[in-house]
């Protein structure tokens, strides 16, 4: 008969957010910025078909970074759980703080439970308010924690080096095309010397309060992009 | 925690989701009781669409009614479904609008699930399944009658979809249709005034000159109400999507088309042959 070899809690839970941190690394970065007129989701996708960035509902927004299927999964849930309560009771008592908590409890719970793997993905959740000092966006890490972003956040890939040069950079108050080259160029921060990203290998979306429709969220085209790269 | 069932893979459906997840909230679902009830709850009355070149406009009248009493003037009937397409009720005006809301959310909820938006057709199928699914209360008196109107994003065209209680569809290819109460009077006058190649402004002075003509002879269709200043709901979907008028927009078409009915009660005459 084999012997079950102990392991203590502390190490078996530093092997799974190991093995979770290694997964949401392997990809590319994804930004997340507050500008003048909402907040603005910015990723290197050469993929036109499979998003990392969404809509959520009227106001709220979605990016992820880690396995595609994983964060798929957690993207529809997502949008089930907003147009089930906006349909139940009324579209405004959809917001991005129910929604990170429920995807905190979810992660939390597949973390730290024997029988799944933990999901390798990180996530933002991003609110559009009333006015710049209301809009939120919250974080969420792969063991369920929660965090507040404030200004600028980066998520994935070498995300130490591309938040480094978005701190030298951002500044309050951006306007879309200033905030878009800023993102962009951080992105491009990940190697030693730093690359330029394509206009058609990025997904770019905003929150946008400028939006007259209901729906605040929208994809930006590739020409759009450059027209905002071009104006340097 | 997401809810159970949020996370298993499924359909693109929002309806099917509430169907299996929270079927209580499906509309009519609580009302199980036998029997007719047709004079409970308000009715809603008459809906114009009428197609034009590069796009369709659609009207309502604000009346809804329980038994002899008008149970609110204001009422709106005509709502946009999606950015491209409308759609008008009559029928149990409670039923209707939660029908509506869940139509609304479910286009919705493909557009976002799936990242592109359902074809005409498609959204004209989807309909047809939500009021197939109230065929049971529809049998009780509590029926309800849309009409769906939709702007073709690949042919660049207008449509227009009428159902029947039982979910059946069926597309006008007449360039116009009227449902409700009072469709018959409207149906009416629109078949003399409408033609192919009027404009987006002739449609809709049409469709008002037809909600007039209802109203006249159908007691449960709202005519334009002067005093208050309540005039019909009227939504233009074109290419750039939907659109509805300005209530002084409409109240001025409104009042030339009463400035004319001061002159000829009757309305506008058409040629014998």
């Amino acid at each position: 008969m084999t012997q079950q070899f102990y392991v203590s809690p502390e190490q078996l839970m530093k092997d799974r957010a190991d093995f979770a941190r290694k997964g949401i690394t392997r990809g590319r970065s994804v930004a997340v910025i507050h500008y003048a007129d909402g907040i603005l989701f910015v990723a290197e996708n050469p993929s036109q078909a499979l998003h990392k960035i969404s809509e959520i509902y009227d106001r709220i927004g979605f990016a992820a970074v880690g396995r595609y299927n994983e964060f798929e999964n957690l993207r529809i849930a997502g949008v089930r759980l907003a147009d089930m309560r906006g349909y139940a009771y009324d579209r405004r008592d959809v917001t991005a703080r129910g929604l990170a908590n429920a995807y905190a409890q979810t992660l939390g719970t597949i973390f730290s439970s024997g029988g799944e793997k933990p999901y390798e993905v990180e996530i933002f959740v991003g609110e559009l308010g009333d006015d710049a000092s209301h809009d939120q966006v919250y974080r969420l890490m792969y063991d369920g924690s929660v965090a507040d972003v404030q200004g600028f956040g980066v998520m994935g890939g070498q995300s130490e080096q591309v938040e480094a040069y978005l701190g030298e950079h951002f500044a309050p108050g951006l306007d879309l095309a200033s905030a878009i080259r800023i993102a962009v160029t951080a992105l491009g921060q990940d190697t030693d010397p730093a690359r330029t990203v394509e206009a058609s290998a990025l997904e770019i979306a905003t929150l946008s309060r400028s939006r007259p429709q209901p729906r605040k969220f929208k994809r930006l085209t590739d020409a759009d992009v450059r027209a905002a790269l071009g104006s340097a | 925690m997401l809810p159970e069932g949020t996370r298993l893979t499924g359909s693109s459906s929002f309806a099917d989701y509430l169907a299996t997840t929270a079927p209580e909230l499906m509309p009519g679902a609580a009302s199980r009781a036998g029997g007719a009830h047709g004079d409970l709850a308000p009715h809603a009355t008459t809906i114009v669409s009428a197609t034009f070149d590069g796009g369709v406009i659609m009207a309502g009248d604000r009346r809804a009614t329980m038994g002899n009493v008008i149970a609110q003037r204001d009422i709106e009937k005509v709502f946009p479904a999606d950015e491209y397409s409308c759609i008008g009720i009559a029928g149990s005006a409670g039923l209707a609008i939660e029908m509506v809301r869940l139509f609304q959310v479910e286009l919705e909820h493909y557009e976002k699930i799936e990242g592109t938006v359902l074809s005409a057709d498609g959204k004209a199928n989807r309909l047809a399944a939500l009021i197939r699914g109230n065929l049971g209360l529809a049998m009780q008196g509590l029926a309800v009658v849309p009409l769906f109107a939709s702007f073709d994003l690949e042919t660049q065209q207008g449509r227009i979809f009428s159902y029947d209680v039982t979910g059946g569809r069926y597309e006008e290819h007449s360039g116009f249709h009227t449902v409700g109460s009072g469709s018959v009077f409207a149906r009416g006058s629109l078949k003399k005034l409408y033609s192919r190649g009027l404009t987006e402004g002739d449609c809709v002075t049409a469709a008002i000159q037809a909600l007039y003509d209802a109203a006249d002879d159908d007691s449960a269709t709202g005519g334009p109400d002067l005093t208050r200043r309540i005039f019909p709901v009227v939504s233009v979907v074109t290419a750039d999507g939907y659109r509805r008028l300005a209530d002084d927009e409409v109240g001025a078409i409104a009042d030339d088309v009463i400035g004319s009915r001061l002159q000829r009660p009757d309305g506008p005459s058409a040629p014998l042959n």
